[in-house]
């Protein structure tokens, strides 16, 4: 098939960028959205330009580097499925994609398609871990945790870290993100005794990074590839006004 | 060359106890004083970072991918074995050992093996300490599944996610350490060189892969966790970024590359749909249990599956293997795919491909029951497919998969030249010629946790003398070359993609030294390999320049490595006259098509020595002495 393209092309961080036509010709709709990308890019070398840049690696859904909008949509148009799960049998023959950067504030664009997520490394450095020293662990069926929730937990811990939640949020908030990972850490026993601090100090470090607010639209959750649902941000909002409650009592 | 493996001496199951409390240590306030690279954030490099952060040293950790989370063990699906005995089904330390050394057709160390199945248990302590929400039973505890190789259910796992899970533990740990200060992280930086200075690894350097801009750092020791080279085949299960670049320019400074030839494929794939293949998705082979692989018996038959009736079918597994059918193991299974292939009956888009069919099962436990235990795959196969596998029979080939090969280590997982060490899958230390499955992540976090961070110390209390300054000669000399090498790349500005490059590779590694291979084929491939490179390096089109986010260059770089690596790969197959493990020599094959291994003459490590550009290089021997197992022949009747 034949599909026309606009991509944004960005030199680099402090270029300016604008959306570039391609005609992509004899598209095989058996291709997956980033071999399609390979083959344009081929092409482009060929043809002695520069080809588009994105961001990939494990191209199995799992790794979380993949990420680009399609027609307004972070990932595109097949739900709970990444970039590099789509496949071209889901558009057809004349379609125009506009494929943009996961746009946000806090994610700069670094070159055409990629962009800057490390704030989400900082919110994980700021709290998202449990205390425990290597070597130091109990054996672990000590401890036992209910099923459910391991499960709960696990449902959060699925969270790939592709951004694109803060992409599809109109504020470019990252809630989902951070309700995921705190969800998760916060459900278990192990997570329980640092729960207040990490609540806190991801928050603040989530702000800081230049993420906006949540006003619980949940167009992160309908675009999370890995469908994390809304619940965890209730989670999060209740874990953090206790903890700040709590701050604020004990002084 | 002297190859000191350095097996502390004592019984077997005492020697990692006793080694350990005499490592020598290095004083408390002394540790922050020593710098240590590590290089990879996988399993092994982001435990091991941690770890030794944690330690008090002072670390630098470094990734290609935007952010360490990223590294391939992410993908990693089934799970993870420990010796824990949960499921009191009479496991212990030392049948995970045995299973380990017998799966790797006794080509592994024992006194290694020994020492990953004494760690293992504490690995998953370690993890469901730091929150890695493992599967549980409704008691609360941890619950078991069992894997390929092994009678007892010794594998912990998080659903299909388990490397995820684990991963994002370790990386947990990894943030931690950061953000106290102890550890440095550096994203998006790819190590392109290694830095000796007397002789010692010292320093490594790399480039900023946003802005181009390449360094050197300097260390007390380096540590490479850099992965597999499955991509040497271009098509694999692996993430498109893995490479063997870190391992190969070790190996190019001096450091002893081992058994490069033991490759493992995975039967289950999900094929090749067209030219513009990128990767090859692997699909768990619990599905072996319920589905009937079959292609027809004619050649070139078109018709659609169900229109095949069933006497033109042939379900080859059952009719040769008849005792192990469908389940017979995964080299065996593989090969036989690969022969109906190439006798023209494959099916689907250019005939690489075999039927796995769940009709008689669906049939025999109803739908619901198949789709309990294999929906979610079912529905991975339809995303990538777009077809319904319970309707149409699902299509499966094998790929590549893992590499047990890797640079030569001794007991404290240091290479050849001093000072550097090597963890994970980089290293060939633990599977010898195959591994088992749920053993790779085992491996990983057991060198990142609980060996290195120990043995490191055996080398850093040694070592004399001051860490040297990235200004000195040494280090200057290195990233000249490396230099060099990138504004080569970009100025040859010849016809072809580097991609054409590296499937004319892959096609050659695949079809000369994949599931089969023989002295004919392994000769042509190491005869063409070098015309390859020769037409690499007048005729690739690198665009941009070296001082900007430019992935071509990345991958030219990357594959200008593999260019060399694979002709070492195929010396080394060439050199193993005898089929073990993973590789299958054709001429070394029982009348029943199976592995037929030379103990007498091929039970040691082979170790490469890099000799100079175009030199043959130089094999060097470790024999494999076994002191508590006795080598027997893996059978299957
Ligand atoms: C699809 C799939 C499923 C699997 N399932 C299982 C399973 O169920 N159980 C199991 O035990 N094993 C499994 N394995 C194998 C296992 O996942 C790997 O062997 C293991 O995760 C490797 O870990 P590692 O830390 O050695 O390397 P990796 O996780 O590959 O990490 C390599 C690191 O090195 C970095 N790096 C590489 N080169 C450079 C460079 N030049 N400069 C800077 N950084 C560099 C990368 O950025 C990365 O951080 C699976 C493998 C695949 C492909
Ligand atoms: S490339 Fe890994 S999730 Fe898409």
């Amino acid at each position: 098939m034949d599909l026309k393209l606009r991509v944004w092309r960005q030199k680099n961080r402090d270029a300016e960028g604008r959306l570039v036509e391609y005609d992509a010709k004899d598209i095989d709709p058996e291709m997956s959205f980033l071999e399609m990308l390979d083959v344009i890019n081929e092409r482009l070398v060929a043809a002695g330009d520069d080809p588009i840049a994105f961001d990939h690696d494990c191209r199995e859904g799992i790794c979380g580097a993949c990420s680009a909008t399609i027609n307004g949509i972070p990932h595109g148009p097949q739900r709970a499925t990444t970039v590099c799960q789509l496949h071209m049998r889901h558009f057809k023959d004349g379609d125009v994609l506009t494929i943009e950067p996961f746009r946000a504030k806090a994610f700069p664009v670094v070159r055409d398609l990629v962009v800057d997520r490390s704030a989400f490394d900082r919110i994980i450095e700021a709290g998202g871990f449990v205390s425990v020293r290597t070597g130091s662990a109990p054996e672990a069926n000590t401890l036992p945790v209910p099923k459910q929730d391991a499960d709960w937990a696990m449902d959060a811990a699925s969270c790939i870290g592709c951004g694109a939640c803060v992409a599809a949020c109109k504020n470019a908030s990252a809630m989902l993100f951070v309700a995921a990972k705190a969800g998760h850490l916060n459900t278990l026993p192990q997570g329980k005794p640092e729960k207040d601090r990490r609540v806190l100090s991801m928050v603040a470090a989530m702000d800081e990074a230049g993420f906006g607010n949540c006003t619980n639209q949940y167009e992160c959750s309908a675009v999370c590839p890995k469908s994390i649902s809304e619940d965890f941000i209730a989670q999060l909002n209740r874990d953090y006004l206790k903890a700040s409650l709590k701050k604020c009592l004990m002084g | 060359m002297k190859l000191d493996s350095k097996i502390p001496s004592g019984p077997l199951a005492e020697k990692w106890t006793r080694y350990r409390s005499e490592i020598k240590l290095v004083n408390p306030a002394n540790k922050r004083k020593y710098e240590i690279i590590v290089v990879g954030s996988g399993l092994a490099g982001a435990a091991a970072a941690a770890s030794m952060g944690e330690m008090g040293y002072n670390v630098k950790c470094f990734c290609y991918q935007d952010s360490p989370r990223r590294a391939h063990s992410i993908a990693a699906q089934g799970g993870i074995n420990a010796a824990k005995n949960y499921q009191n089904d009479g496991d212990s330390i030392h049948r995970l050992f045995y299973d380990t050394i017998k799966g790797g057709d006794f080509r592994a160390r024992e006194a290694n093996v020994h020492r990953l199945a004494e760690v293992s248990a504490e690995i998953i302590d370690q993890c469901a300490a730091q929150g890695v929400p493992f599967a549980r039973e409704y008691g609360g505890h941890l619950a078991n599944r069992s894997f390929g190789g092994a009678q007892v259910s010794r594998t912990f796992y998080a659903r299909g996610q388990t490397g995820q899970q684990l991963l994002l533990g370790a990386y947990s740990a990894l943030c931690r350490q950061i953000a106290a200060g102890t550890v440095k992280m550096y994203p998006r930086t790819e190590m392109l060189d290694l830095v000796l200075v007397d002789g010692h690894a010292k320093g490594i350097v790399v480039r900023d892969m946003v802005t181009g801009e390449i360094s050197c750092h300097a260390a007390d020791a380096v540590a490479l966790g850099t992965g597999g080279y499955a991509n040497v085949y271009d098509l694999s299960t692996n993430a498109r970024g893995c490479n063997v670049t870190a391992a190969y320019r070790a190996y190019k400074r001096g450091a002893l590359f081992a058994n490069p030839c033991y490759t493992q494929i995975h039967p289950t794939c999900i094929p090749v749909s067209g030219d513009y293949q990128s990767k090859l998705t692997l699909m768990s082979e619990s599905l072996r249990n319920d589905g009937r692989v079959w292609v027809p018996k004619k050649k070139g038959d078109t018709r659609k599956p169900h229109e095949i009736p069933e006497d033109e079918r042939d379900y080859y597994l059952e009719r040769k293997y008849p005792s192990y059918g469908n389940l017979a193991p995964r080299d065996i299974s593989s090969r036989s795919a690969k022969e109906v292939c190439d006798e023209g009956r494959g099916v689907g888009p250019g005939g690489q491909g075999v039927y796995l069919d769940f009709s008689d099962s669906i049939e025999r436990l109803g739908l619901a029951v198949i789709q309990e235990r294999y929906g979610n795959l079912f529905e991975m196969y339809e995303r990538i497919t777009g077809e319904d596998a319970y309707k149409v029979p699902m299509r499966i080939y094998p790929a590549l998969h893992y590499t047990m090969g890797g640079l030569w280590v001794d007991y404290n997982l240091m290479s050849n030249i001093p000072g550097l060490h090597v963890i994970g899958e980089a290293n060939f230390s633990d599977h010898g010629a195959n591994r088992l499955g749920a053993s790779a992540l085992m491996q990983g976090l057991a060198d990142g946790y609980f060996v290195l961070p120990y043995t490191i110390g055996a080398y850093l209390a040694d070592v004399r003398g001051k860490r040297p300054s990235v200004d000195q000669k040494e280090f200057q000399d290195v990233k000249k070359e490396v230099e060099e090498q990138t504004n080569r790349l970009v100025s040859i500005q010849g016809d072809r993609t580097v991609q054409s490059f590296h499937k004319e590779l892959g096609k050659l590694m695949w079809d000369k030294a994949g599931m089969a291979r023989n002295k004919k084929g392994l000769e042509e491939a190491i005869a063409k390999i070098p015309e390859i490179r020769e037409e690499f390096w007048k005729n690739v089109r690198v665009p941009g320049s070296g001082e900007e986010l430019n992935q071509e260059l990345e991958k030219a770089g990357r594959l200008a490595d593999f260019l060399e690596f694979g002709e070492l790969l195929c010396r080394d197959a060439l050199d193993r006259q005898e089929s073990c493990g993973g590789h299958f020599r054709e001429e070394h094959q029982t009348e029943d098509g199976e592995a037929l291994r030379d103990d007498e003459n091929y039970s040691y490590v082979s170790c490469w020595e890099h000799r100079g550009d175009n030199e043959k290089p130089a094999l060097h021997k470790e024999p494999l002495v076994y002191e508590e197992v006795k080598m027997a022949t893996r059978s299957y009747k």
